[in-house]
């Protein structure tokens, strides 16, 4: 009836404008320095659900929906509230302090708990890596724990095949997907049938910019404190429901917590080396036929050129 | 500007945002007084229990306009800047259509990537209220938005800038033409246009003679019954059409046979057929990205607006003043960036084995550029305020007509300030953003010649500000007459009052930015300007009783006599009068008046207005006073 699509996001700190004082001595990210945003090719992963979303229609309505799920700190409803501004139809934010200190096994078992809790769904879409860890496991780890098909590094998607017609689409079961995927050397065409998790590159689109009307109406959406939302007295239901984001703790999703968090991540970081990257000599390379040739062998002993 | 990078962008990155990294707009945010604005524009906040986007109060609609105004800066400057000069190489292009022939326009590729991003962030109906699915922002938001596009690049301006196309509709349309149109320019799906120019009716548009008529015998005796019932049809062309690709234009005609008048034309709802084709686009000076077409209307379909015989007089007055003011939004938007162009450049050119900036020559070319804009842009935002005042009561009265009696004396007030300052802002900024612009290529010296740098491009595009749109000259005859009819003084004599009640209340305020002894040199300023309006008065004075019987000027007969000698003009029954010799230096009087009063307004909320204030003020004086001494000459 309807294309259920999840979308995975994270907030990371913004390594792309780094300053010298963006890492501690202790050799971690010194995140309150650095802006919090939303991971670059989460914001692709978003940008082509929302275009599937504006190109599959029943008559004039959408028939897709779309949920973005995130899991961190509470700040990272930030992250969720862009996602709003792009037009998602729902958002989670799957928080709890025993999540705190996850790897990419910790992360993708607590996000596919949470997926499952949402129900039913026919795609899931994941940026390609986040650009704090660069690991690029979530996807592929969180395919595996639902068991379902995955394709990464998508580039485009060319084709959503329905097994009916476009206009019934009553049926997922029968549609099929087929996409871009890059390659090292290239790219190749795959096809793969629902239910299908997707990592996406930043090569895939340009994201789209914030709706100035979903701005205006989700411009307070936050986390409120369960206990005293009980107590406010509601007079404002436009308010609430702009308002209230969806919080899913580690009870909520029914997550062991020995898997959750730090005790669920079995990556251990061994040492830290601190890289200073200073400016070398410069070296003048004279502008003839046999400075040249002396250039390009020593840059090939060096394996810079192969 | 990594231009190869902008699929990275991020919204909550406020490294890049043409809004964020202007301070003069925020100042001005912060500190305008919009509560009637908003209040009058948000109808006192009716619309907020139905719809999710509308605000409950003023706070809330500032807030939202920050958030507009956010988005607006970063696609400016991460979507549309970095390939201003690329849209600018490309330009919009016309080809002929394989299948049929007919011409055809496409925008350059990152004009349509811009206008897709515009169309995503839903600002394509930036005034139209909510129920039609639009955002209901007062005219002050929008020439801010139109600043900070052009900014980025002037020419977008002409395709996002034409919103005023909608809001006639929204203003004059009938409820069934504003259901069925309206939610289509909101949501983006149409684009406007107006189509009033012809190749014999420029600045005259009196002389339209594209016609409409009625197909069936139907036509009512009545010219004022808009409900005849055939289909009007239009024949005819229509020149230095901007963006006339449009999907939906307005299109003033002549649908009264036999008239020969303004009074004989009617405006008109058109939307694409193939009875109307696209002859040609211009190759213009400037704003490549912008095509100006030349349409030919043969037996194309349209719909009335509004009442027969109200085209020009009414529909097309709103329209154009509309766009006079984003014309002149545009102009400052074009001047802020010919200023952070020459800025860069001085701080980063070494002569002489030092910066260009720290000569003098150059130091005071780039202070007077920051001066005037700041000058330029408070007589923009006071105008647009204005406006936004005069149509919220007209709104008003329109809505709620038992309130005529506490509305109908200030709607008459506002209606004359508008009318007043709307021409006077569009002849201050467009003239004003030609010199900066000129300035600005003057600084970079031989490159700024080459396309190399972006002044080159800015020194193109700013000059068709002061021509469209009613040329310089034309909005000398549209503003003579608030000047000389005493509309201006009025204005005047209300900042003072503001100033006189603020001067007492700083006083007393002990935490303000402004202290006492600085506030004395505020009083001082506020004399010298007082001292300029004396000036004008007398030059009014001068001007009004002038009659060639009684006064000789030796100026105006030697420019009369010479006119026709030098044969410009041997026929001396068009000898002109001595106002219309004076116009142009009487409102240029004006603006340097207007812009110091608001600059003292504005000095008393900030220290570094009160330097911009300074130094206009003590260039404005002596402008002012040469002006009076010719005109006495």
């Amino acid at each position: 009836m309807c294309l259920k699509i999840i979308v995975t996001v994270k907030q990371v700190p913004d390594t792309h404008n780094i300053t010298g004082d963006a890492m501690k001595a202790d050799g971690t990210v010194n995140r309150a320095l650095l802006p919090a945003i939303f991971n670059p090719e989460d914001l692709n992963a978003l940008e082509e659900a929302l275009k599937i979303k504006e190109n599959i229609r029943v008559g004039t309505s959408a028939s897709a929906s779309i949920t973005v799920v995130t899991m961190g700190p509470p700040k990272a409803v930030e992250v969720l509230k862009e996602s709003l501004y792009r037009g998602v139809d729902d958002v989670v934010l799957v928080s709890d302090s025993k999540f705190a200190g996850a790897d990419t096994l910790a992360t993708s078992y607590v996000l596919s708990l949470a997926i499952k809790k949402l129900g039913h769904f026919d795609l899931i879409i994941c940026g390609r890596q986040a650009i704090d860890g660069d690991t690029a496991q979530v996807g592929p780890q969180l395919a595996e724990k639902l068991n379902i098909n995955q394709i990464t590094n998508v580039e485009e998607i060319l084709e959503i095949t329905n097994g009916s017609a476009a206009t019934t689409a009553t049926t997922t079961a029968t549609t099929t997907f087929k996409v871009k995927r890059a390659t090292e050397n290239g790219y190749e065409i795959l096809k793969s049938k629902f239910p299908l998790l997707l990592t996406v590159t930043a090569t895939a689109n340009s994201p789209r910019p914030a709706s100035a009307k979903k701005v205006m109406i989700y411009k307070n959406f936050s986390i409120k404190e369960s206990e005293l939302s009980y107590l406010s007295n509601a007079a404002d239901t436009k308010e609430d429901k702009h308002n209230e984001c969806k919080v899913w703790n580690v009870n909520d999703i029914g997550a062991d917590i020995n898997l959750c968090g730090v005790s669920g991540s079995p990556t251990k970081v061994k040492s830290i080396q601190n890289v200073v990257l200073t400016v070398s000599e410069s070296k003048q390379i004279a502008n003839t036929n046999e400075n040249i040739c002396e250039l390009v062998r020593e840059l090939t002993r060096e394996h810079i050129l192969s | 500007m990594n231009s190869n990078n902008n699929s990275n962008n991020n919204s909550n990155n406020n490294l890049n945002n043409f809004f964020n990294d202007n301070e003069d707009i925020i100042f001005h945010l912060k500190n305008m007084d919009l509560n009637r604005v908003i209040t009058l524009k948000e109808d006192y906040f009716s619309a907020w229990e139905k719809y999710a986007w509308a605000p409950q109060n003023v706070e809330e609609a500032l807030e939202n306009y920050q958030h507009v105004l956010k988005i607006i800066g970063d696609i400016a400057a991460n979507t549309v800047a970095p390939y201003a000069d690329e849209v600018d190489k490309e330009g919009a292009t016309f080809y002929k259509n394989e299948i049929n022939g007919d011409g055809e326009v496409a925008y350059a590729a990152a004009t349509a990537r811009a206008i897709k991003a515009l169309k995503q962030a839903e600002l394509m109906g930036f005034s139209i209220p909510q129920k039609y699915g639009g955002l209901n922002l007062p005219k002050i938001i929008y020439t801010m938005a139109i600043e900070i596009i052009s900014r980025a690049d002037a020419s977008l301006m002409n395709i996002f800038g034409l919103q005023e196309i909608a809001d006639t509709i929204c203003k004059f349309g009938s409820n069934e033409q504003k259901e069925r149109l309206l939610p289509r320019f909101t949501s983006g799906e149409v684009l406007g246009a107006m189509a009033l120019t012809e190749p014999d009716a420029g600045s005259d548009l009196q002389a339209v003679s594209l016609k409409a008529t009625q197909d069936s015998s139907g036509i009512s005796i009545d010219s004022s019954n808009s409900s005849g019932s055939g289909q009007w049809r239009l024949n005819g062309v229509k020149r230095f059409i901007t963006n006339g690709c449009a999907q939906i234009s307005l299109v003033l005609a002549r649908s009264e046979d036999g008239s020969s008048d303004g009074r004989g034309l009617s405006l008109f709802i058109y939307e694409r057929t193939p009875e109307m084709k696209i002859r040609r686009i211009e190759h213009k000076l400037g704003i490549h990205g912008s095509p100006t077409c030349e349409l030919q209307f043969n037996n194309a379909p349209a719909e009335l607006l509004g009442k027969r015989r109200f085209g020009l007089l009414k529909y097309t007055l709103y329209l154009m003043n509309s766009a006079r003011l984003g014309v002149a939004a545009q102009a400052v938007g074009i001047s802020e960036a010919a200023y952070r162009e020459a800025l860069k450049y001085a701080h980063n050119r070494i002569q002489f084995k030092k910066p260009i900036k720290s000569l003098a020559p150059i130091a005071e070319m780039l202070l007077d550029m920051s001066v005037n804009i700041a000058g330029m842009r408070s007589l923009l935002y006071e105008t647009a305020r204005i406006v936004d005042i005069k149509e919220g009561l007209d709104d008003r009265l329109e809505h709620h007509p038992e309130t005529k009696a506490d509305v109908i004396e200030d709607l008459q007030k506002y209606n004359k300030f508008a009318s007043l300052f709307t021409p006077l802002v569009k002849l201050a900024t467009t003239e004003m953003g030609n010199k900066i612009c000129y300035d600005a290529i003057q600084i970079h010296g031989g490159v700024g010649y080459t396309n190399e740098f972006a002044v080159e491009r800015l020194y193109r595009d700013i000059r068709i500000t002061n021509i469209y749109e009613g040329t310089s000259q034309l909005q000398v005859i549209a503003a003579i007459g608030g000047i000389i009819g005493g509309v201006l003084f009025e204005r005047l004599n209300e900042y003072e009052s503001k100033f006189i009640a603020l001067e007492s209340q700083t006083e007393s305020e002990a935490g303000s930015e402004i202290g006492s002894e600085a506030f004395s040199a505020m009083a001082e300023m506020f004399e010298t300007a007082r001292s300029m309006r004396t000036s004008l008065e007398l030059a009014v004075a001068h001007v009004k009783s002038y009659s060639e019987s009684k006064n000789i000027s030796k100026a105006f007969t030697s420019v009369n006599t010479a006119i026709s000698e030098l044969g410009i003009n041997s026929n001396s029954n068009s000898n002109f009068s001595f106002l219309d010799y004076h116009s142009r230096r009487l409102c240029d009087m004006g603006v340097d008046i207007l812009i110091s009063y608001l600059l003292i307004l504005d000095a008393l909320k900030s220290k570094t207005k009160k330097k911009v204030a300074e130094v206009f003020i003590n260039k404005a004086l002596y402008k002012v006073r040469t002006n009076l001494e010719y005109i006495k000459l």
